[in-house]
This record gives C-alpha cells, structure tokens and sequence, in this order.
C-alpha cells in the first residue's frame, strides 16, 4: 500500500506548492468569491484527508489484527457502535458543518442589490465560438476583451445565440451557463488591476477548446477614462 | 463401496436426464440459446471487450493530452473520441457486465435453475449486442456522435449538429436501453418470484438485495432517457420542437430528462458493485456480515435518495436559488447508507478472521478509490465550490473515482473470485498481484493529479491547451499514469487468458463462501440444480456443508424430469413459501430474429428510408406477437404434476407473467410520468411557450371515447372476475366484444385527433400533445391486438377454465391504458381549460 501512494502523493504535493499560482488557477484567487471558494477548499481537503486516513488506517489495522474471542453480545455491540458511529453520526455531522459553511457562502455570491450602490452590469454574448461583450448605455461592442474596474461588485449577464455555452473567469468566480433564450446574472468583483484569463466551459463544438476571453481590470479612474476614450474612438 | 458406486450411478443418469431437456445446442443452434449462465457469460465477455475499446479511445485521448499544443488528433476526432468512450463505458460497458454478472448468478444464489423469462434475457443480450454494433460502426466510419456523453442540445439538434452522428447515439442507445429494461424486468420478477422453497426476503444473500434495488432502479430510471432520446430524435427528424426556444421548447428540458436517468445510472452502476463487496468481504472475513438490515436499509434508501438528486448536475444552469440549496441538500443525504455499508464492512473485517487472497486486494484497492471519489462527490454537492470546478478536469478526476473505484474494483474483485466458478480453475497468484498493483498505481497516477489539473482551471472536454498555465506537467503525469493502468489491466487478461490452461483445479467451492451458488457444479451445468433445497437460512453452504452432494443426488425437490419440461419453483414474494411450479420455455430463434427486426428497424431510421421502416416495425411486431404465442401453456394430459405438487403456473392467476406485466408498466409509468413532467414543466418554465386561445382538441368527441376504453376495461375486469369464479361460459364471444369495443374506442380517437387543429412541427405545445396522443394510441391498439389474440387462444383451447393465467395478465395493461387516458384528459383538456379561465 504504502509504497504505491508515495509516488502519486509527492507528485501531487510538489506540484501543489509550486503550481496553485497558475494564471487560471481558481485556488489563487484575484476575488472576493473565488476567494472564498479556496478557502472552502482547503478546509474540505483538510476535513477530507483526515476522514480518509482514519477509515484506511482502521480497515487496514482491522485486517491486520488478531481478535480477541468475544462472545455474541459483546461482537453485537462493537458492531453496533461503528455503524451508528461511522454510518450515522460522522456522515450527518459532516453535512451539517460542510452545508451551514456552504449555504451563507453560495447566498452571499448571489447577484443581489447591494444597499446604498447600484451595480453596474455588463452583457455577455455566446457565440460558436467567441465572446460578444456588450456595454448597456454605451455603444462599445467587444469581441473577446473584457475590461472591468477593479474594486467593485459588477453583473454579467450572459445569453447565447446558438448552442450553451459556459462564461467563467476562474480566478475571480465560479462559472454560469449561457444559455439559448435565457439571461443569467454572474456577480462578479476584482480585487486589483491586472490581466485575467476567462474559458468557455460547457462544451460547444470544435471550437470550444479555443474560446479564450480576455479579462482586462483597470483601477476606477482607468476604468471610466477607458469607457470615454471607447466612445470617441 | 457398494452403495458409493451406486449413488454416482444415478447421479450420473440424473445429469444426463437432466442435459436432454436443459442441454444448450452447439453450432449455428447456439444462437438459440436462452440459458441464463450462457446468457449472463455473454453480456460479459461483450461487455469486456467493449471496455478494452473504451479504454483505447481513453489511451488516444491521453496521447493527445500529454503535451500541450499536440495535433496528433483533431479537435473533430477527439470529439467523437471522449463521446464515445463515456458513452462505450456506461452503456456498452458498466451497465451490460453488471447486469450479466446478475443474470449469471441471481438464479443459482436463489436456488432456482433459470431466469423466469429465460427468451427476454436473450432477446435482451441481441438487442445490446446488435445496438452496440450499430453504435460502434458510427465510429469506424467517421461518423460517430461528437456531443459529449449527455448529448446537451441545442449542439446536438439538427442546426448545429446536422449529418447522422447525433441519430446513432440517440437511436443505438435506446435500442441498448431496452435490453436494459428488460434484464431490470426479469431480475426483479425473478428475484421476487423464483427463490427456492423457504427462502423468506431476509434470507436472501446481499447480492440479491443490492440486485433488487438496481433492477428496480433501472426500470424507473431508464424511461426518461428513452423519452428524451425519442423527442430529441423527433425533433431532429421531423422537426417536431421540443427543445427548440424559438418555437416554445427549452433545452433544459433535456438535461433534466438526461440528469433525471443520469444520476440513478451513477447508483445503478455502483450498487452491483457494492453488492460485489458486501458478499466477498463476510466470506473472507470467516464471518456473516455484520448488520445485514442496516445494509438492506442502506440499499433500499441509497435507491430512493438517489432519484431527488439529479439538478445537482445543473448548478450552473441558473435554476432557483432555493432549488439549488435544497438538491445539494439531498445530495449530501446519500454519504448516509453508504457510511452505513462502509462501516458495516470495517465491522465484519474488524470481528472476523480475514484471511488474504487476491480478491481482497482489489477490496482494498475499492475502498481507497472509492473513499476518494466519494469525499470529492460530498465536495462537488456544495453549490459554490460547484460553480468553480463543474467541467473541469476536477471532475473528470471525480468521476473516474467514482467509476472505477466504485465499479470497476470491486468488479475485478468479483471476477477474481468467481473465476473459478465460470472455469473451474484458479487464477495466478503471481500476475494477479502485478496486475493489480499496476492498475492501483497507474490509476492513481492518472487521476490524482487531475483534481490539480482542474484547479488549474483546465476544463474538460478541449483537445488541446496553450503551455504556460500549469497544465503540461499534470497531464504528462496523467498519460503516464495511464499507459501504466493499461499495462496493468493487460496482466489481468494475460491472467485469465493463461488460468484457462495453466490454472489448478479449484475443486468445490475453494474459497469456503456460504451462499447457493457454489453448491452448482464448477463450471454450472445449465440446469443449475438437479433437485431444489429448502433455504430458510442465510448461509446455507455454511449450515449443510454436504449441500452441493444432496442436491446432486436428487435428494431435493423437483428433481422429476421425465416430463420434459423446464421447471423451477415459483414461490412467494416475500416469505418464499412455494406457490407453483413455473414452467420455463426452452431454446428458441424468436429473439434472435426480434432482436434482427428491431435493428433493422433502427438502421433504416438512421438512413431515414422510412418505407424500409415501416417494414421493420411490422416484422418486430409480428415476431414479438408470435412470442407472446408461442408460450408454455399446454392443456394436454402431459401437464400433469407429481401428486403433492403446486401446479404449473399456467393454472393460476397470480404468475410469474402478471408479475412481469405490471413490472413492465412500472416503467411504462415511469416514461408517461416523464411526458407529463415535459409538459408542465415547457408550460411553466419554458420562456416562449405559445398556447392557443382556444383548446386544440374538441373535448366531447375525446370523452365518447374515453367512456368506450373505460367500457371495455370493465368488461375486461369482469370476465377476469367470473374466470375466477371457474365460469368461463362465452368467454371468447367476451373477448371479442372487448376487442371491438376497444377498436370503436381507437376510431373516435383519431377521429378527433384528425379533426384537430394541432401542427406537431409548429409549436413545442402542439408536439408535446401529439406524443401524449401517440402514446394513448399504442396503448389502446395493443390492448386491442392483445385481446383480440386472447380470444383466438380460447378458441384454439389454450386458455380457459383450467389456464386462466393469459386473461389475467392482459388485465393490467387494460386498467393501465384507461388510467393513462383519464391523466392525459386531465392534463390536455381540463388544465388549460382551468388555466384559461384563471
Ligand atoms: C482506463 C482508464 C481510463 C482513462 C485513462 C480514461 C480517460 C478519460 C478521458 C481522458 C476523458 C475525457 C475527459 C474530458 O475531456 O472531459 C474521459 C471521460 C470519461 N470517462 Fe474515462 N477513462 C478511463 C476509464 C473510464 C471508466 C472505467 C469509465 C466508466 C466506467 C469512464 C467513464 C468516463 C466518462 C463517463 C467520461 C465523460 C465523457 C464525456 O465527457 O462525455 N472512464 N475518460
Ligand atoms: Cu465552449
Ligand atoms: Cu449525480
């Protein structure tokens, strides 16, 4: 057993410390939300882990271990308590964590109206096999750039013109599906200026594998003088 | 030494007996076979191979991965390629091995000597065989569907996915899935009606129960992917828009019909599996398994969760936030019975003795694998963490996990352990711990660093990637892990191919288990059992170990074989009192021919040469009513039975066959539930439904006939009940006047379907009422054909006073076809009335 884990463990291991800073790598956000959603992460891989090691440490000792005789009643409860121990307790007390973590988190990303602010939003077009960005109030049409003030919370909604498509920008949330006569709503927000990476992630065709979106995030200043000099040009 | 001579010599003159009434022919006759032993060894030897070419295409798509920027394949191929592996594995593969281990061994675990509808198992082995064949051919011309495994339309509609690849899947799968539903009918059937005598519910081994569950599973799970195949298949072929935006469809209506089988399928592959490792472990543990109703608590449960799971394959979709909160909710529930097994499995292992042998490696290997997959699972129901790995390489990883921890393993684990029952040999020690311990490592090397691969934010499905995100070296490590899996499930071959030489004698029951099969010669003769034991236990092999002899020598029961009939004990549900003798039909061509006509059938709708079409429907017809002809009915004197005897189950009203026939409605109901899921759900959800001002059928016209259905399932209903009565004065004078009334019915019907103002092809709204009204059609002109049959067999003597049976078991299908059109009327006609006027 133990050799056999060894290699894929250190693997992993090593190219976690050096690869989680991927320029899409959700576990190094450049958001609120995808932020929260590596933190949820670690805190699953660590619960994860643990319940992984007992249970196999227990069932290999179990093989391994020379019983005692025992008469049937004290079998009896021994069985009953792993079941009810392992069966019912370690699993509800789990859900129970996992999900009051969870349901206020996923509550949280949604597109609400924040108080005092409203949010501005941006429309996004699929296409076989390319973005459409739209910027309502504006006549700025943008195909395959994204350009986002830094700082503040903003609404994407996306639709598709042919088949389903998928926007997600890893590094600043989590993905939502673009879908044929519907508008869907992401919430997205990033924390600095820099350039992003977004992927069609719903599988639509030959083209999918390439259709790449540009995000770019100016600070508010550049953000606005971006929006005016786009409407002069 | 006398009397040893003489107990061998009956022994021997009981087999062969036996062979002359049970043997299987040999040559071009083989074809006829219905056994179940040759039957299930076929599903899974087919299903094997079928998993080596998923596994090919799989070692095509690593190569393409392995470095970034390759274009060793296309990015059209490599479509096809990951479409059809997912779909080989779970259709061609996981589901068809599964069911064949079941169909090899329910019988012989319940102690009876063939499945109980020994033609529709192998109607259902050609009909996965010749669909599968049809499907794959897709591949070697080019053409193979290119959608993703769950098919999503608008891609897979006719605009964007035009050309024959989308018809192979839609139309090979479902011809794949009725084998499917019919294996799920006959397991449960056999299941619940053939144990041997005394063998209560809870007498019955693990596997049974796990069996149990999936077959039902099946049966209820299946009919919605066959709906949305058959409306995605119209909508392709004749334009009918059920999926279509612009006309009043929503393709999500798709992927809730595909999530709505798709996830029981997860259930359905994983609960074999674990039925694999709730009965090796005891065994191997020198110990029953502990807490045997908490697991039949926990498989009874796991099947019923796992049907309100579904939409937790859509959290990207932008479904009700609610909605969301609560499926992740139910998803999480299912960590629940199998938390319960798992610990029921470290109990037994934890007060037994285990002792080691190369199944339980593979165990071990499960439980690990599993252990992962599950945990990522429990992850991947959590809605925000969700939406950032969702078709990613993420849960590429996880589901691999699930798959081949959850299936997989344990299967490799019960080959190892049965092989000396197919063979009568065992397996190497040596290339057995090589091939698993390469499996184990490749496996993990390819798919451990995926779940790295996906955070990198990797989605799955895409042929190719630039270099500098992170992604080269996980991939390169996984397409090595992947060529070392491969090497490793060689040496499993190599192992098997080699032990049918070079393999000891396993001698009997070698690895000291406790349930009936081993008490079969090894390898099994078709007959099973030369005489049925009593098993009001749990582990009779462990209670009587002189089992496996008695039964040879006949000291049991039904061990009379002059009559030459087929029999095995029918007994009931739930205590396994015996009830009747059920009388198995024998070898016969008519499902392979059926099987012939149906793929004829599918093939000439892939070319869309409808007049070939039509010709097909009407020779699968025509087979399948000479089918339900050619039955075991005899009224001649040869039926008598051995004094002290049930009798046959020809003579009683609650068979076998009626047990099938409502089994079969199940997953009738299932699939007509599904039509009225898709017609209220475009109603309410669908954003340009367009409903007319005013109703499109006139309803009086519709109510006559109505009443006239209602008429003749009274009718019917009444005959049944003077049947039983013993009058059987006028029967078939009866059975005609049903049948005409029944006909009246169908001719008002389309009466007022022709007199309408429905265009099936303008809206989603008039497509979906015209499938409502097909689907009444069909049923309504089988009862008629049905009955109208059942009166020709009263006049050819067949059925009567003394075999009731037949009339009983049409009677269902009556009362199913009368409530099917009170529920349309409803949904059709007096829903929209109401809505209107609200
Ligand atoms: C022999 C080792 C295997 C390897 C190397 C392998 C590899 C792969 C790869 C590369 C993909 C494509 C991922 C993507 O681009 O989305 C894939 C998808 C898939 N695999 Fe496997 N696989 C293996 C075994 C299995 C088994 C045993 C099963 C099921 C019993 C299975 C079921 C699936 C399914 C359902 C998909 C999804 C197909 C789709 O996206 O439409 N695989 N596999
Ligand atoms: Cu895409
Ligand atoms: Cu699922």
């Amino acid at each position: 057993m133990i050799p056999s884990l060894t290699l894929p463990s250190l693997i992993i291991t090593l190219s976690f410390l050096s690869g989680c800073s991927g320029p899409q790598s959700i576990l190094n956000p450049a958001g609120p939300s995808a932020l929260a959603v590596s933190r949820l992460w670690w805190g699953m891989f660590g619960f994860s882990v643990t319940v992984l090691l007992v249970v196999m440490t227990l069932w290999i000792y179990a093989m391994r271990r020379k019983p005692r005789p025992l008469t049937e009643a004290q079998a009896d409860r021994i069985n009953q308590s792993w079941i009810i121990g392992g069966g019912l307790v370690l699993p509800i007390a789990g859900i129970v964590a996992l999900l009051s973590f969870s349901i206020p988190m996923g509550y949280r990303m949604l597109p609400l109206p924040v108080a005092g602010q409203s949010v501005p939003h941006i429309d996004v077009i699929g296409h076989q096999w390319w973005w459409e960005v739209r910027y309502p109030d504006t006549d700025i049409v943008l195909i395959n750039e994204l350009h986002l003030p830094a700082g503040t919370p903003v609404d994407i909604h996306v639709t598709s013109s042919d088949v389903i498509h998928s926007f997600w920008v890893p590094r600043l949330a989590g993905k939502i599906d673009m879908i044929p006569g519907r508008t869907n709503v992401l919430r997205i927000e990033a924390d600095a200026p820099g350039q992003l990476l977004g992927k069609c992630a719903e599988f639509c065709g030959v083209g999918h594998a390439h259709m790449l979106l540009e995000v770019q995030v100016h600070t508010p200043e550049d953000y606005e003088a971006w929006l005016e000099a786009y409407e002069y040009e | 030494m006398n009397t040893n001579n003489e107990t061998r010599k009956t022994r021997d003159a009981l087999h062969d007996e036996f062979l002359k009434v049970w043997g299987n022919p040999r040559g071009w006759h083989a074809l006829t076979i219905v056994n179940h032993t040759t039957v299930g060894i076929r599903f899974m030897v087919t299903g094997g191979i079928f998993f080596l070419i998923g596994g090919l295409l799989a070692m095509l798509m690593r190569t393409q991965l392995a470095l970034p920027e390759q274009d060793i394949i296309e990015p059209k191929l490599y479509d096809q390629l990951f479409t059809m592996h997912g779909t080989v594995m779970m259709f061609l593969f996981a589901v068809p091995v599964l069911e064949g281990l079941a169909m090899y061994l329910i019988p012989k675990m319940i102690g009876a000597r063939d499945l109980v509808f020994p033609r529709l198992s192998a109607f259902g082995y050609w009909c996965y065989l010749f669909g599968s064949l049809i499907l794959m051919s897709s591949l070697v011309l080019g053409i193979a569907p290119a959608g993703g495994w769950f098919m999503y339309t608008p891609l897979t509609n006719n605009v964007y996915s035009p050309g024959p690849n989308v018809d192979f899947w839609l139309l090979g799968v479902t011809f794949i899935e009725i084998s499917a539903v019919s294996a799920g009918i006959e397991l449960t059937v056999s299941i619940l009606r053939t144990r041997t005598s005394g063998m209560a519910l809870l007498h019955m081994p693990l596997f049974c129960w796990y069996i149990l569950v999936m077959a039902l599973m099946i049966v209820f799970g299946f009919p919605p992917l066959i709906l949305g195949s058959i409306l995605l298949e119209l909508e392709r072929a004749v334009g009918m828009p059920f999926f279509d935006v612009a006309r009043g469809g929503d393709p999500i209506l798709w992927q809730h019909l595909f999530w709505l089988f798709g996830h029981p399928e997860v259930y359905i592959i994983f609960l074999p599996a674990a039925g694999i490792v709730s009965t090796l472990l005891p065994v191997f543990s020198r110990q029953p398994i502990v807490g045997y109703r908490w697991i039949v608590l926990a498989i009874i449960s796991t099947g019923f969760i796992s049907f309100g799971l579904w939409v937790h394959h859509m959290f990207t979709v932008g479904i009700p936030q609610l909605a969301q909160a609560f499926f992740s909710m139910a998803s999480m529930l299912v960590a629940i019975p199998t938390g319960i097994q798992l610990f029921a499995w470290l109990a037994t292992l934890w007060t037994g003795r285990p002792v080691y042998h190369v199944p339980m490696l593979w165990l071990v290997g499960f439980l690990f694998i599993f252990m992962i997959g599950g945990l990522t699972g429990v992850m991947l129901a959590l809605v925000p963490f969700n939406w950032q790995v969702h078709d990613t390489h993420f849960v590429v990883a996880h589901l691999h996990y699930v798959m081949v921890g959850g299936m997989l393993f344990p299967l490799l684990a019960g080959l190892y352990y049965w092989l000396p029952h197919f063979s009568g040999r065992m397996p190497s020690d040596k290339l057995a711990r090589w091939g698993f311990w390469l499996t184990f490592v490749g496996f993990n090397t390819t798919f451990l660093v995926m779940h790295l691969t996906g955070f990198l934010g990797m989605p799955r499905r895409v042929y190719t990637y630039q270099a500098g995100m992170g992604w080269e070296l996980p991939n390169s490590v996984s397409s090595v892990g992947g060529f070392i899996m491969a090497m490793g499930i060689a040496m499993v071959l190599l192992d098997i191919v080699l032990h049918f030489r070079f393999g000891r004698p396993a001698g009997s029951n070698p690895w000291g288990a406790d349930t009936l099969e081993w008490a079969t010669d090894t390898p099994p003769q078709p007959y099973n059992f030369i005489s049925l034991p009593d098993c009001p236990m749990r582990h009779p092999m462990w209670d009587q170990p002189d089992l496996q002899t008695t039964i040879a020598e006949g000291h049991h029961g039904l061990s009379e074989i002059d009559h030459g009939r087929r029999e095995t004990w029918g007994s009931d549900p739930v205590s396994g009192a015996i009830r009747e003798i059920i009388h198995l039909p024998g070898n016969s061509w008519l499902p392979f021919y059926s099987a012939l006509a149906l793929s004829v059938l599918c093939i000439s709708l892939l070319t869309r040469t409808y007049s070939m079409a039509l010709i097909a429907v009407v020779a699968s017809l025509l087979l399948l009513l000479s089918w339900s002809w050619k039955n075991c009915v005899y009224l001649e004197a040869d039926s008598a039975v051995k004094p002290g005897y049930p009798p046959l189950h020809s003579r009683t009203f609650n068979g076998p066959g009626l047990w099938g026939m409502v089994v079969t409605l199940l997953a009738d109901g299932a699939l007509f539930l599904a039509i009225l899921f898709g017609w209220l759900y475009l109603r309410v959800v669908a954003p340009n439904w367009q409903a007319p001002d005013t109703a499109p059928l006139a309803w009086l016209p519709l109510l006559i006939s109505g009443v006239l259905l209602t008429v003749a399932t009274f009718w019917h209903h009444f005959i049944v009940r003077r049947l039983r009565a013993g009058r059987d004065d006028h029967l078939q004078g009866q059975l005609w006047g049903i049948a005409v009334i029944g006909l009246a019915h169908c001719c008002v019907f389309i009466w007022a379907w022709s007199a309408s103002s429905l265009v099936a092809t303008q809206t989603a709204h008039d497509a979906v009422i015209a499938v409502i009204l097909m689907y009444q059609l069909f049923h309504s002109g089988l009862a008629v054909i049905m009955t109208a049959l059942q009166a020709k067999r009263v006049a050819y003597g067949y059925v009567g006073k003394t075999a009731p049976y037949e009339i009983a078991v049409v009677k269902p299908w009556w009362i199913y076809t009368n409530a099917v059109f009170w529920l349309s009327f409803l949904a059709v006609i007096m829903l929209p009335i109401a809505w209107r006027s609200a």
